[in-house]
């Protein structure tokens, strides 16, 4: 498989403060980092999962990936090309290979517009003014599960679980090299969440399309996924294959993480690693290693020094000093 | 008239309808529920089963195409289908209060959060620093770092499980005697959904409320509650004890619903198991059963006879209720 997108120490920042507030406070910067030293590779026909606390990044990642923020550092190469220095006319063509599936399904759609209109709405965008809208609008509705009669609907007569099934078929009409899918599944029932998984398999299976994948259900990456990253306080902790992820996870983080999961069928039988202490806030990011104030396993060094990435072989690697 | 007084809420052959331009959509069709006082009843189903219609009726803010065509939904003893606005109006908020799915529908995008926290205050006596100093002790509740800095950020800089938690926040501060959550972990990573699930249950415990779930989660619906709820195209279709019904289920779509749980599937695979075909149209609902489509156990008479409600363990005081024509043997 050959590398389709490659991001090499992203660095993005959000402004939280006025300069004049941050001049007058002396030391404190008026950013954040809510990604800092981010790198991955995702290759062609690969699924690459990304999951961590609320709050880490992970939407901003993607964000940046896909063109929509400005990046403070770093890059982001698409089949060669660095995305954060396209001028516009090239950043609009690389738009047209990747797709965004919004966090947010109601909110993302405009409220005026009909479902018909919503999905094909790529088209318009991008000038394919030569398709036939309507055939169109039923082909996609199909692949996702909806019937055609969901055409002359408005998002708020929709449930939030159709609300993003349409956010799937949109996401679908430029045949995407990319899909970066923000929470796909989140807010449907296991079965319809079964559906558009496999749809998402199928179309790479068929495809090779790519995909990035954002998501809280730790239950559906261990079936989805080829590679996962663990995100904390934007950055990666931890980053290898899922499977051995899954079952052997070595920051602190993940672990603590993995057991968190609740399932219907060992209620009560997991051994759960409860963190201790609040979130910290990125505004003040704490000294040695970012996850010491939390961390159930942390030692005296942990709180000054910072660990660097252990490298544990088949680009696997955690970022700890006493790994599990 | 006062109904049991053990219910906190207590709905019977409730039934809603949507106007569309195929006529009436009939979301929810004679729907008894009760929630008892203290207790945390979960609700699962078919995304667009008519789980949000149903809450929407029990806050009575429902859709403009929205028409209630039966039942009665009666909270601490009084109708709220009857009740006069303005009551209705000084319950929200104070004796029942809710979080929604999308939490930017709570939260107004222009106003700062401390200031929304601080208006939802407005019954009461105290200072408004003594109301800043609480919002923040809120915030602080529910794992948001920072506090009273964040007080005056808006809405749009903070991620989206923040937002979650920041309307639960909101949600809580009241100290209401029924809380609905329409899907209020969904957003929020497996630690923090954990100790929001701890948090749902101490508030329960300490303030004595009652909880209407609902989540597709069903590992966070066998660990918070107590009952469950099944629902599918607008009916409810089993309800009982959790351990019972997780571990039981009689209702065909129960039993699918389970086996597609993906955290129930030791080997991983890129087929998820899904219920096949399409849930009916609910402008124009079959005979019999609702579930007859896709149902893999389905005799001659589901086609045609609607099935009637059946207690599975008679005589137990833990009901477990299904409405299926295999259980009226
Ligand atoms: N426009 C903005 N201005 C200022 N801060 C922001 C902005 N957008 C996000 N942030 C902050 O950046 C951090 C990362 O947010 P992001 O939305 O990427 O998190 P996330 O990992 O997607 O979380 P979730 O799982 O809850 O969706 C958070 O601390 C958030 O408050
Ligand atoms: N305002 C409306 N007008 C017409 N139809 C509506 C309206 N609101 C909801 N519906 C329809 O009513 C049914 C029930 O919707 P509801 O939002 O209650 O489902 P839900 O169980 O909450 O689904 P989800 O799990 O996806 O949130 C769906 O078929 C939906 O399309
Ligand atoms: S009533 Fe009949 S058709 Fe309906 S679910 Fe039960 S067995 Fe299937
Ligand atoms: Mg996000
Ligand atoms: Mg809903």
């Amino acid at each position: 498989m050959s590398q389709l997108l490659e991001v090499n120490n992203l660095r993005v920042q959000f402004r939280v403060k006025s300069s004049m507030a941050s001049w007058l406070q002396k030391s404190e910067s008026p950013f954040i980092d809510a990604v800092r030293d981010v790198s991955f590779k995702i290759k062609e026909g690969e699924t690459f999962t990304l999951v961590g606390e609320s709050g880490s990044g992970k939407s901003t990642l993607a964000n940046a990936v896909v063109g929509l923020l400005p990046t403070a550092s770093g890059s982001i190469n698409f089949m060669g090309d660095d995305v954060t220095q396209m001028p516009d006319k090239q950043l609009m063509a690389y738009r047209k290979q990747i797709s965004m599936m919004w966090q947010n399904p109601t909110g993302s759609l405009s409220p005026r517009m009909q479902v018909g209109d919503a999905i094909t709405e790529p088209y318009k965008i991008h000038n394919l003014s030569d398709r036939d809208k309507q055939q169109e609008a039923k082909r996609l509705l199909n692949l996702v599960g909806l019937s055609a009669r969901f055409q002359d609907r408005y998002p708020h007569q929709l449930s939030g679980g159709q609300a993003r099934r349409v956010g799937v078929a949109r996401a679908l009409a430029l045949n995407p090299k990319l899909i970066v899918a923000d929470e796909p599944t989140a807010g449907l029932d296991v079965s319809v969440q079964g559906e558009i998984l496999n749809l998402l398999n199928r179309l790479q299976d068929d495809l090779g399309v790519s995909l990035f994948v954002i998501t809280h259900n730790l239950n559906i990456v261990r079936h989805i996924s080829d590679r996962t990253a663990i995100m904390y306080l934007g950055r990666f902790v931890e980053e290898g294959p899922t499977d051995d992820i899954f079952v052997n996870p070595h920051h602190p983080y993940t672990l603590a993480l993995l057991s968190a999961n609740p399932e219907v069928t060992n209620v009560g039988a997991l051994e759960r690693i409860a963190l201790k202490g609040e979130v910290p806030s990125l505004m003040h990011r704490p000294s040695g290693c970012e996850f010491h104030t939390r961390c159930p396993f942390a030692q005296e060094l942990c709180a000054t020094v910072a660990p660097v990435g252990i490298d544990f072989g088949f680009e696997y690697s955690a970022t700890c000093h006493y790994p599990r | 008239m006062s109904k049991a007084t053990d219910n906190v809420l207590s709905i019977r052959n409730l039934s809603i309808d949507y106007a569309t331009q195929e006529g009436s959509l009939k979301a929810l069709r004679n729907v008894d529920l009760d929630i008892p006082k203290g207790q945390i009843v979960g609700v699962v189903g078919e995304s667009g089963c008519g789980k949000s219609t149903l809450i929407s009726s029990i806050i009575q803010l429902m859709a403009n195409n929205a028409k209630t065509t039966s039942g009665t939904v009666f909270f601490e003893g009084e109708d709220l289908l009857t009740m006069s606005p303005t009551k209705l109006k000084s319950l929200r908020g104070q004796r029942m209060s809710i979080v929604f799915q999308d939490p930017m529908s709570t939260l107004n995008p222009v106003l700062t959060i401390g200031k929304q926290m601080v208006d939802i205050q407005y019954r009461d006596k105290r200072s408004k620093s003594q109301k800043r100093q609480r919002s923040a002790d809120m915030l602080a509740q529910v794992g948001i770092p920072d506090p009273a800095s964040r007080l005056n950020q808006y809405p749009h800089e903070f991620s989206g499980g923040m937002q979650q938690r920041i309307s639960i926040a909101m949600a809580l501060q009241a100290q209401p005697a029924l809380l609905i959550a329409d899907e209020p972990t969904t957003a929020l990573d497996a630690t923090l959904e954990v100790q929001i699930i701890d948090m749902l249950k101490e508030l329960q415990s300490s303030i004595g409320c009652s909880i209407l779930f609902i989540s597709h989660h069903l590992g966070v619906i066998a660990e918070l509650c107590n009952q469950v709820v099944v629902m599918y195209a607008g009916e409810i279709v089993e309800q009982g004890p959790v351990s019972r019904v997780f571990k039981s289920p009689k209702h065909p779509y129960t039993q699918k619903l389970l086996e597609c749980d993906p955290a129930s599937i030791a080997k991983k695979t890129r087929n998820l198991p899904t219920i096949e075909g399409e849930i009916p149209n609910l402008s124009d609902l079959p005979a019999g059963c609702i579930f007859t489509s896709r149902c893999h156990k389905k005799t001659a008479q589901c086609e045609e006879l609607k099935p009637k409600r059946h207690a599975v363990t008679q005589g137990a005081t833990e009901k477990h209720f299904v409405t299926c024509h295999l259980e009226s043997l």
